[in-house]
């Protein structure tokens, strides 16, 4: 069964996500929104940068976030003149890591549904007397809803499963930076498999439930579209 | 009902385009429908896009009454919702998350006017929506859409109505079912209507003004009857081409099943219709159905035959003359062989009668 310290990694990983999730959704919408409308020849340098942790080993996106954030490097130095330390072993530097790990996750399924909705919707707005603020929040955010789910979901389910960055970042301090995945690494160093199993398929079914859930939800979507 | 605060539209409007130049310096009327005709890639479409700000011309002057939307010389440009415009679109544009009350209120919660307000309630009713406000855009027909759309602009209390093709994307029978609604649209509104159309149909139905634009440029302007007769534009020599003639019901001949009314060019015989002495009528009269003789026929099986007189010809190539004729205040087209014309020694100033085969009802 799962002890103590697991369930505290649990419940630590929970406020990992959820607080990188909705840092994301924050900071993801206006950049989605921005690299969907822009006409910019730097939107291919911006797509490519945000898109870089899909392809970059975890550990790469790790290494340079501990130099930049330590205390000899830019981030960490700013910090330290803010007066909150280095953010390297803590629980902030474990969220702010988890937001540039998962910011793919969450600014393409947006960038794709803003794309998707077409410049029409907003035109209508426009010529019924709507600024832009008010475009974006009335026209564009409601039809863009399947791709927050789609965002919010693989944001989420994302941050749980890193493991690379957060021990590069975070390392593997109880209550403090040990998250799940970095405990069920733990239980098998000390060939607790037992353990491991618990929270390694509690894991796995979490995970498909999860995706389950979106794709029925999005199949059910495209369902009600075509039969209208 | 409120009238027109506009006293007209000017536009002076360049904007370079994939294909062509748009260049146009326009003034149009305050009142009534002005049809922006041409084929497709004339820049009827980007014309009135420039006019709602959609397109920003590069350089461009464009003021709806006393109201300046645009003056790139003083780089003042008035961006699409501050103008109080509305906009039909071809495909009607709901916003689909809202259902049609949502779609209607989305525009009266953004009046872009104090005074002039066009009722919510009259929009419902002329467009006849009100068993649809509860639905979906996706549970609406075409055709529905099309009316919801016309009504959701008329509820933004609009300055100027702009229509870009609102019946193209429909099949001809719920273009019969709009069409009635355009034409009312047309009394129960005092504001300018700016309507892009390709279909020659929709201009004898609808028009009150014509503009006619090809490869981007104005090549026709002026009121309906005038611009569609006019020897040195483009519609007199169209294969369609045709007089519009307006006038009024005077009388019914149930037993022939026809009907006789009243226009400025003298009193015609039209099909039976079924609308009460004094209806207003408008007909059109194709240029092909009109012939010409020099003596009124004694015995001819066409009805009607009007004195006229000559006022211009003009050769349109492969044997075809199109001949311009004063038929008492009104003027009407007759397209005729050129051997016939030459036959007949046709010149202008001459007196002729015009024989008219068939007439068909637009209004």
């Amino acid at each position: 069964m799962l002890n103590a310290a697991d369930l505290d990694t649990l419940f630590l990983t929970f406020r990992v996500a959820s607080l990188a999730t909705l840092l994301l959704l924050l900071l993801g919408t206006p950049l989605a929104w921005k690299l969907a409308r822009s006409r910019s020849r730097w939107k291919g340098v911006i797509n490519s940068i945000v898109a870089l942790p899909l392809v970059l080993p975890p550990t790469v996106l790790g290494f340079y976030l501990l130099v930049l954030m330590g205390p000899a490097g830019v981030v960490g130095k700013f910090t330290q003149w803010l007066g909150i330390g280095t953010l390297p072993f803590s629980f902030g530097g474990l969220v702010v890591a988890s937001v540039l790990y998962s910011l793919p996750f969450v600014v393409q399924p947006l960038q794709n549904a803003f794309v998707a909705m077409g410049e029409a919707p907003l035109e209508a707005a426009a010529t019924l007397g709507a600024g832009p603020l008010d475009r974006f929040f009335s026209v564009a955010l409601p039809l863009a809803k399947p791709g927050f789910l789609t965002a919010g979901v693989l944001g989420f389910t994302h941050t749980v499963g890193e493991f690379g960055v957060v021990l590069m970042v975070g390392g593997n301090i109880p209550d403090k930076t040990r998250v799940v995945s970095v405990q069920i690494y733990n239980h098998v160093e000390a060939l607790e498999y037992g353990q491991a199993h618990w929270l390694a398929g509690g894991l796995l079914i979490f995970s498909f439930l999860v995706l389950l859930l979106l794709y029925n939800s999005q199949q059910t979507q495209a369902l009600t579209q075509s039969l209208k | 009902m409120t009238m027109s605060h506009v006293s007209s539209i000017q536009a002076r409007l360049r904007l370079a385009y994939d294909q062509f130049d748009l260049a146009v310096d326009l003034k149009l009327p305050a009142n009534g429908v002005t049809v922006l005709f041409g084929h497709s890639g004339s820049g009827k479409t980007t014309l009135l896009r420039c006019i709602a700000g959609l397109e920003r011309p590069t350089q461009g002057f464009l003021k709806i009454g006393e109201t300046l939307w645009q003056d790139s010389d003083s780089d003042f440009f008035l961006p699409t919702h501050r103008r109080n415009l509305a906009y039909v679109f071809q495909e009607a544009n709901l916003f689909p998350h809202l259902s049609v009350r949502g779609n209607l209120d989305y525009a009266v919660r953004r009046l872009r006017t104090k005074d002039r307000v066009f009722p919510l309630e009259q929009a419902i009713e002329l467009l006849a929506i009100g068993p649809l406000l509860a639905r979906l855009p996706a549970r609406l027909s075409g055709g529905e859409r099309q009316r919801v759309a016309i009504a959701r602009a008329l509820a933004a209390s609009p300055d100027v109505l702009l229509m870009d093709e609102p019946l193209a994307s429909l099949d001809e029978q719920r273009k019969q079912d709009i069409l009635p609604y355009l034409t009312g649209l047309h009394q129960a509104l005092q504001i300018p209507i700016l309507y892009v159309t390709h279909s020659l149909q929709e201009v004898n139905q609808l028009a009150d003004h014509l503009l006619v634009l090809a490869a981007g440029k104005a090549v026709a302007c002026g009121p309906l009857a005038e611009t569609l007769t006019r020897l040195d534009g483009p519609m007199a020599l169209d294969r369609q081409a045709a007089s519009v003639w307006q006038g009024k019901l005077i009388s019914h001949e149930a037993e022939y099943h026809l009907s006789h009314a009243e226009f400025a060019g003298g009193s015609l015989s039209l099909p039976y219709l079924d609308m009460p002495i004094g209806s207003p009528v408008r007909i059109r009269i194709y240029a092909r159905d009109v012939s010409i003789t020099l003596q009124p026929p004694e015995a001819s099986s066409i009805l009607n035959i009007l004195p006229a007189r000559v006022l211009a010809l003009s050769e349109m190539g492969q044997g075809q003359t199109v001949v311009q004729l004063a038929v008492g205040d009104e003027v009407l087209l007759a397209h005729i062989t050129q051997k016939s014309a030459m036959l007949l020694g046709v010149q202008p100033g001459m007196a002729v009668y015009v024989q008219i085969k068939g007439t068909s009802i637009v209004r």
